[in-house]
């Protein structure tokens, strides 16, 4: 065969670049170089980087010494740190669960025959696609504390008498982070379960119907194991953006008020960037990792099995 | 399907997904009706009387206005425009190689390499802000179009890498043969068969990287501080809100008019888009 003559070709010791690249491990390299390069050089070594920053006192200018687990000692002694995990974890537990749920029905009502569906499902991905800083203004300005359209609405349909702070008092604006976060990510839930149950072959569904299954068991014994797979790595990769968000906070509340809302994320911005304490930010930054790590794990394990399906 | 009674279509179908629409939508409208409304409509206490707050009957390009003349709103969005571009560009050609290289060729650490890049694509930028903050400064880079241009692919390459190398596996190995036996090189085979097969793949990745592109907020907020380099994103944030003081109407007008470039790629390509939204998932 032409290829096997080749390849033992290229193993002549006078390798002209040609014949280099017929080896199919030279041709792998050179493909893969640009994007060995560009990965190590801005994550690989940044990680690296943060590992070092976090053990020093670096502020910004100053380059700083080494300090060990001190800075890690620091905030794990912060309250305001402490009140950035649990946000953390609430927001991504309590996000995950309404955007699974809705977006699951959302899938569900989607993947019936019905007139305009195409343009319905269209629309219906715009808060996904929009960019969410922009998006979240526009609930800002919803949640208003004295312009709200969501306080005129339920003033006029007489459920409150006094206005409703949104973003002034700190279990409300958790709150409304969480409605912009569910918003935001249900049609991501959506879209992806859709295509989940469309590989699902219908007959299997008509099978279990002519038995006598009730719509709830069909969903529940044939359509739900079925979809487990795809669901799990939809949760999973929401998960770890979820945990890891900066942007709906940051516009929000920027973690007030009196940094009741705080993530991670924007907590390590206050102190890296707003504050200066560059190794303090890199620390917070960092804590997050153990938990996406374990979740990256799990991410891989059901992507195999997702392919090998 | 098995069709109930009309009031049951109603209740389970229409109903809910009306609903969904109006809630997911709402925003959107809420933001045009922002955009066009003067300042005297827009700051009506919540309970005042006469406050009809769904349209208004005094249509104004004030705010529109305001945001060309006042702000640097046109050159953030040629910025975020020229920065989506080049990183997307950029991606692609990385992402095809390396998604060919993956999913194509046999060679040593194949597995172990693309699992790193799997890996890297999940590594969110908040993770490692500060420390590339430091390293773009080091590289004297900060503050340049350059610093957002070669770090968006950290987050763009991974994601194409992982969709080309599904588009790939599903083209034919017998293709590429065949090519061979003619006397194509390898490389040939690859650029002038392989990849043209590839290309509504190469469309839905590229579509995708943009639009991610064209949202991306902390590396833009934090390496960039000229305002006229900024983006749309940070450019609004940064110069419509003076301290406590919110431009409402700017304001909505920006995230208005700095939605519509995403829109309209996104109208065009829905099919390729949520291609590349399915598959940067399932891979």
């Amino acid at each position: 065969m032409a290829v096997t003559t080749i390849d033992a070709a290229s193993r002549a010791p006078a390798m002209t670049r040609q014949r280099m690249l017929e080896d199919e491990r030279w041709l792998a390299m050179v493909l893969l170089v640009p994007t060995i390069v560009l990965l190590t050089a801005f994550i690989a070594y940044p990680f690296v980087r943060g590992i070092m920053l976090s053990v020093t006192n670096s502020r910004v200018g100053v380059s700083g010494d080494f300090v060990g687990l001190a800075n890690f000692y620091k905030i794990w002694h912060d309250s305001i740190f402490r009140t950035a995990v649990y946000n953390t974890f609430l927001y991504t537990g309590v996000t995950t669960v309404f955007k699974l749920a809705l977006g699951l029905w959302l899938a569900l009502l989607l993947n019936r025959v019905f007139k305009g569906k195409a343009l319905v499902r269209a629309f219906i991905l715009l808060p996904f696609i929009i960019p969410t800083v922009l998006s979240t203004f526009a609930w800002k300005w919803m949640f208003d504390p004295t312009f709200s359209v969501i306080n005129w609405v339920l003033f006029q349909l007489g459920v409150i008498k006094q206005r409703i702070n949104w973003l002034g008092d700190p279990d409300l604006a958790m709150i409304s982070i969480i409605i912009v976060n569910i918003w935001r990510g249900v049609p991501f839930f959506a879209i992806s379960l859709l295509a989940g149950l469309q590989t699902i072959n219908p007959e299997l569904n008509e099978a279990a119907a002519i038995d006598g299954a009730k719509p709830w068991q069909r969903f529940w014994h044939v359509t739900w194991p079925l979809l487990l797979p795809v669901t799990m790595v939809v949760v999973l990769f929401s998960v770890i953006q979820t945990f890891a968000d900066f942007q709906i906070v940051y516009v929000m509340t920027n973690g007030g008020p009196a940094n009741a809302t705080h993530l991670f994320a924007t907590y390590a911005y206050q102190l890296g960037v707003g504050t200066g304490l560059l190794s303090e930010g890199a620390a917070i930054s960092l804590a997050m990792f153990p938990v996406l790590f374990i979740v990256v794990i799990f991410q891989l394990m059901y992507i195999r099995r997702v392919e090998t399906r | 399907m098995i069709e109930g009674a009309k009031w049951r279509r109603w209740v389970y179908f229409r109903i809910p997904l009306a609903l969904f629409v109006f809630w997911l939508l709402f925003p959107f409208y809420w933001m045009m009706v922002t955009t066009v409304r003067p300042d005297g409509e827009l700051y009506r206490p919540w309970n005042a009387r006469n406050y009809s707050p769904f349209w208004t009957t005094n249509p104004t390009w004030a705010h529109i206005e305001y945001l060309f003349s006042e702000t640097l709103f046109g050159a953030w969005m040629w910025n975020t425009m020229f920065i989506a571009l080049v990183a997307t560009a950029i991606s692609l050609v990385c992402g095809v190689l390396a998604g060919y290289a993956l999913s194509r060729l046999k060679f040593p650490a194949a597995g172990l390499l693309g699992t790193a890049i799997f890996i890297t694509y999940l590594v969110p930028q908040t993770l490692l802000f500060i420390p590339l903050a430091e390293i773009i400064r080091n590289y004297k880079l900060g503050d340049t179009p350059w610093a957002l241009i070669l770090t968006y692919p950290t987050f763009l390459i991974p994601f194409c890498t992982w969709l080309m190398m599904g588009y790939f596996k599903a083209i034919p190995k017998e293709l590429e043969e065949c090519a061979r036996i003619d006397g194509a090189a390898r490389w040939q085979a690859m650029l002038y068969i392989v990849i043209p097969v590839a290309v509504p793949g190469i469309l839905s990745a590229g579509i995708f990287a943009f639009t991610l592109s064209w949202n991306e907020f902390i590396y833009a907020l934090v390496f960039i501080s000229s305002q006229e380099r900024k983006t749309v994103p940070v450019g609004v944030v940064s110069e419509l809100i003076r301290g406590d003081v919110f431009f409402w109407g700017p304001l909505m007008a920006g995230a208005l008019l700095g939605s519509i470039p995403v829109a309209i790629v996104y109208s065009f390509f829905v099919e390729h888009y949520v291609a590349g939204l399915t598959g940067s998932v399932k891979g």
